[in-house]
C-alpha cells in the first residue's frame, strides 16, 4: 500500500469536520489552524526576544540610564534573546508555522498524515513556551550564562538564574524538543506519503525541499540537545559530574568533580550548527519561490537547487566544531573544521548565484514581497561572505569574542531569514486570508526593515575590527577602544529602537488587512504550484474540495513560449500549454 | 527504490502524469511504520550520543569502571525472550492466524515488565552495594543510560497495553496487526540497543 488514497478517507474526513469555535480554533487538528497556532505562539515570543534587544542595546547605547538594567539583567537578556530568537521564534515558525501551512497543500494532500500529533505537537510548544516565560518569575530570573549555556559557569553563583533560571530553560528546550519531533515526524512521513498523483519529488516546490531536509535537520540534531540538557540537568539537579569539572565557588569546593566542559561544547554545537541551517533551508526554500513567482521565470537549475538543499543538510554535521577555535583544539582539527566549513560555502554559494540567475532577464514585478526577497539576497551575501572569513581559524581567533561576530550573524541568520519570513508572510497572505495587504505600508516597511538593519549590523563589523568585546555590560576605558566607539554604540541603538518600532507597520498592516484589505483574488501573483490552486480562498478543511487534484508538471512553468498565460498551473494537463525543451526551444505537446 | 531513480529526473522536460494512476508514496509500507522508522533513527542517534559521551568521559582520569552485576545476563535473557514472542505474535497474524496470538502477545508484554522489574532490582543491589548516582561518571552513566532505556521500551510498553484491552475487551487479532508489527520492531531496536549498551557497559 504506497499511500492510503485519501479520496477514499473523504468518508472519514468528514465525520471529523469541526463545528464548534472551540473544535475549530482551539482543538484543532487542520494543518492550516496549527500553522496559525505554531506561528502566532513564535511570534509572540519572538516579540519577547525583540524587547529583550531593545532593553538591553539600551545599556550600550546610554549607559547607565534605565536603573532596572543591572548586569544580572543584561545578560538574562542577552540570553534570553538569543535562545528565543534561535528556537522559539525561527524554528518554531519556520518549521511549525510554514511547514504545517505549506506541505499539505503544497503536496496536494488534506491534511499531515497524523492531524493529532500534529496538534499534541502545537500544544506541547505552547507547553515548552510556558515553563520558558515562568522563568521571568522565579527567584533569581532567567539564565544569564549566555543562550550557549556552556557549564560550569551557567550553573554558578556568580551567574544571575544559576539555580531555576537554567533549570527551566534546560526542561523547556527539552519539551520543544518533544514537540519538534512530533512535529517533524509528521512533515517527513506527509512529504513522503502524501504527494497527490503526479507530484513525484523532483517536481516540489523548492518551498517543500528546504522544509523537508531542514526537519530531517532537526530529528537528528535536536537530540544532541537533548542528551546534553539532560545531562546537564543531572548535574544540577542530582549532583553528578558528567560537565562539572572540579571547581571551587566562593572560596568553598562544590562536589563536583572531573566533568569535562568541552564535551557540553561539542554536544551543545553538533545540534547549534545543524541549528543553523534548520532556519536557513527553509528561507532558501521559501525565497527560491518568491523569487521565481515576481520574476515570472523558472527558477534557474532547479536540480542543482535540491541537491544543493541536500548538501548543505549534510555537510552541516561536519563543521560543529568551528564554534569551538577560541576552545581550543589540535590543530588538524581545526584545519579539518576549517576545511568543512569552506566546502559548505560552495552549495551555498551556487544557490545565490541560482537566485541572481533566476531574476537575470526576468520579467521582474517588484511587489512587496520581491522587495524582501531581493534584500534577502543582500544581506544572505553579506553575512555569508563574513562566514568564510570566521571559518578560518586565524581570522576567527581574534574576532570571536568581538562585535564582528555579532554582526556575521546576525546577517546572516537573523536579518536574512527574517526578510525571507517577511516576504513569506506577504507572498502567501492573500491565499491566507483571502485579503490583500496595503502594498504600500509593505514596502515602507521593507525599506525601514532593510535600510534599518544596515544602520544596525554594518557598523557592528567595525566595532569588532576595533576589537570591541561582546557580551561586555559596560566598555569602560582601554588604550585600544577610542572615545567614538561609545558614539557608533549610540547610533546603532537609535536604529535597533527605530527597527524594532517600525514593525509595527507590519502588524498594523497584517491584523488592519484582515478586515479592511480588498478581497484577494484566489490566485493575485498568478503562481503556477499547486496551493494556489485550491478550490475555496482560503482554503477550508480538507483543502480540495470533492476530488484531489493531479499534478503534470513541475511547479515552475512560468512564461511558457506559446501558452496562454504566463503561468501554467501544476495541475493542468500537458494538452493545454506546450512544453520546453532543454534548450527553451518549443516542443509539442 | 522510486524515490531515488525520480530524484535524477529533470522536471521542465516530462511533463503528464508520471507513476500511473495511484497518489505517490515513497514507501510500500504503512505511514505509521515509515513514521515509526524514522523515529527509531531519531532514537538511534540520541543512544549514539550518550555512547560517544560516555567514551570521551571514559578517558578523564577520575573514571572508576564498574564492575556490573551478573543479574544484567538474566535480564538480558528477559528482553530476548520478549521479542522472540513479539516476532511470534507477529507471524501469526501476518499469516492471518488467530491460534496463540494471546499467549503470544501478553507473554511479549510480561516478559518485557520483568525486564523493567529485574533492571530495577540490578538498581537496588548496585545502590546497596554503596554503588551511587554521584560516586564515579561510570555509575552516573550506567543509570542513566539503562534509565533512558527503560523510559523508551515503557513508552512501548503504553502501546502494547492499549492493544492489550483491546484483545482483552472482545477485539479481533487482526484489529491489532498494524500494532503488532510496529511492536515488533520498535522491541527488536530496542534490544539492539540493549545488547550495544550491554556489552559497552560491561567491557569498559
Amino acid at each position: 500500500m504506497a499511500y492510503v488514497p485519501l479520496a477514499d478517507q473523504d468518508h472519514e474526513m468528514e465525520m471529523h469536520h469541526p463545528h464548534s469555535f472551540v473544535e475549530k480554533y482551539v482543538w484543532s487538528q487542520d494543518h492550516k489552524v496549527i500553522a496559525i497556532q505554531y506561528g502566532g505562539l513564535a511570534v509572540f515570543t519572538g516579540i519577547v526576544g525583540l524587547v529583550l534587544s531593545l532593553l538591553f542595546r539600551m545599556q550600550l547605547g546610554f549607559p547607565d540610564t534605565a536603573s532596572f538594567i543591572d548586569p544580572n539583567f543584561y545578560y538574562q537578556a542577552v540570553t534570553m534573546h538569543g535562545m528565543i530568537m534561535v528556537v522559539y521564534l525561527l524554528t518554531a515558525l519556520f518549521l511549525g508555522g510554514f511547514g504545517n501551512y505549506m506541505i499539505p497543500l503544497m503536496c496536494g494532500a488534506r491534511d499531515m498524515v497524523f492531524p493529532f500529533l500534529n496538534m499534541l505537537s502545537v500544544w506541547v510548544f505552547l507547553l515548552s513556551v510556558i515553563i520558558l516565560m515562568a522563568s521571568f518569575f522565579v527567584s533569581g530570573g532567567p539564565t544569564g550564562g549566555g543562550w550557549t549555556l556552556y557549564p560550569p559557569q551557567t550553573n554558578l553563583a556568580g551567574t544571575p538564574g544559576h539555580d531555576m533560571g537554567i533549570v527551566l530553560m534546560l526542561v523547556s528546550l527539552a519539551v520543544f524538543i518533544v514537540a519538534a519531533t512530533m512535529g517533524g515526524l509528521n512533515y517527513v512521513v506527509t512529504v513522503l506519503q502524501y504527494r497527490c498523483r503526479g507530484l513525484t519529488m523532483m517536481r516540489l516546490p523548492l518551498t517543500v525541499w528546504g522544509i523537508f531536509v531542514a526537519t530531517l535537520l532537526a530529528l537528528f540534531a535536536f537530540p544532541a540537545l537533548l542528551v546534553s540538557a539532560i545531562m546537564m540537568l543531572f548535574d544540577i539537579l542530582l549532583g553528578t559530574s558528567f560537565f562539572m569539572p572540579a571547581i571551587i565557588e566562593s572560596g568553598s569546593p562544590l562536589d563536583h568533580n572531573g566533568g569535562s566542559p568541552i564535551l557540553f561544547q561539542h554536544l551543545f554545537w553538533f545540534f547549534g550548527h545543524p541549528e543553523v541551517y534548520i532556519v536557513a533551508l527553509p528561507a532558501f526554500g521559501l525565497v527560491s519561490d518568491v523569487l521565481s513567482v515576481h520574476a515570472r521565470k523558472n527558477i534557474f537549475g532547479y536540480r542543482m537547487m535540491v541537491w544543493a538543499i541536500i548538501a548543505i543538510g549534510g555537510l552541516s554535521f561536519i563543521v560543529w566544531a568551528h564554534h569551538m577555535y577560541v576552545s581550543g583544539m589540535h590543530p588538524y582539527f581545526g584545519f579539518f573544521f576549517a576545511t568543512t566549513t569552506l566546502i559548505i560555502a560552495v552549495p551555498t554559494a551556487l544557490k545565490v548565484y541560482n537566485w541572481i540567475l533566476t531574476l537575470w532577464e526576468g520579467d521582474i514585478r517588484l511587489n512587496a514581497p520581491m522587495y524582501f526577497a531581493i534584500g534577502f539576497i543582500f544581506t544572505f551575501i553579506h553575512g555569508g561572505i563574513t562566514g568564510l572569513f570566521l571559518g578560518n581559524v586565524v581570522i576567527d581567533l581574534p574576532l570571536s569574542d568581538s562585535y564582528f561576530v555579532v554582526a556575521h550573524f546576525h546577517m546572516v541568520m537573523g536579518v536574512s531569514p527574517v526578510l525571507v519570513v517577511f516576504a513569506a508572510i506577504y507572498h502567501w497572505y492573500p491565499k491566507i486570508t483571502g485579503r490583500m495587504f496595503h502594498e504600500g505600508m509593505a514596502k515602507l516597511h521593507f525599506w525601514c526593515t532593510f535600510l534599518g538593519t544596515y544602520a544596525i549590523y554594518l557598523p557592528m563589523h567595525y566595532l569588532g575590527f576595533l576589537g570591541v568585546p561582546r557580551r561586555y555590560y559596560a566598555l569602560g576605558t582601554t588604550d585600544f577602544i577610542p572615545a567614538s566607539a561609545q558614539d557608533l554604540n549610540t547610533t546603532i541603538t537609535i536604529a535597533a529602537l527605530f527597527v524594532g518600532a517600525s514593525q509595527l507597520l507590519f502588524f498594523i498592516n497584517v491584523f488592519w488587512s484582515l478586515r479592511n484589505g480588498p478581497k484577494a483574488d484566489p490566485n493575485p501573483w498568478g503562481a503556477a504550484s499547486l496551493e494556489w490552486q485550491t478550490p475555496d480562498t482560503p482554503p477550508v478543511h480538507g483543502n480540495w474540495g470533492d476530488s484531489l487534484p493531479t499534478v503534470y508538471r513541475w511547479a515552475y512553468d512560468y512564461s511558457v513560449p506559446g501558452a496562454e498565460q504566463d503561468f501554467i498551473p501544476q495541475n493542468t494537463p500537458e494538452e493545454e500549454g506546450p512544453t520546453m525543451n532543454d534548450d527553451g526551444t518549443d516542443k509539442e505537446a | 527504490m522510486s524515490l531515488f531513480k525520480n530524484v535524477t529526473a529533470k522536471p521542465w522536460e516530462r511533463k503528464g502524469v508520471i507513476g500511473g494512476l495511484e497518489p505517490e508514496g515513497a514507501f510500500e509500507s504503512p505511514n505509521e511504520k515509515v513514521a515509526l522508522s524514522i523515529f527509531l533513527v531519531v532514537a538511534s542517534v540520541v543512544f549514539s550520543l550518550f555512547t560517544v559521551g560516555y567514551i570521551l568521559r571514559m578517558e578523564l582520569p577520575d573514571w572508576r569502571p564498574l564492575s556490573e552485576p551478573t543479574q544484567l545476563w538474566f535480564n538480558t535473557a528477559l528482553l530476548v525472550l520478549s521479542s522472540i514472542l513479539f516476532q511470534w505474535a507477529r507471524n501469526i497474524t501476518k499469516n492471518d492466524q488467530e491460534k496463540n496470538i494471546r499467549v503470544a502477545f501478553f507473554g511479549a508484554g510480561a516478559f518485557a515488565i520483568l525486564f523493567i522489574v529485574g533492571q530495577l532490582i540490578t538498581w537496588d543491589n548496585l545502590q546497596n552495594a554503596g554503588y551511587f548516582l554521584t560516586s564515579n561518571p561510570a555509575n552516573s552513566f550506567y543509570y542513566l543510560m539503562t534509565g533512558l532505556h527503560a523510559i523508551h521500551l515503557l513508552g512501548g510498553l503504553w502501546v502494547w497495553s492499549k492493544s492489550s484491552i483491546r484483545l482483552l475487551s472482545g477485539g479481533e487479532p487482526k484489529d491489532i496487526k498494524l500494532s503488532i508489527e510496529l511492536c515488533t520492531l520498535y522491541w527488536h531496536f530496542l534490544l539492539i540497543v540493549w545488547l550495544v549498551l550491554f556489552a559497552l557497559l560491561s567491557n569498559t
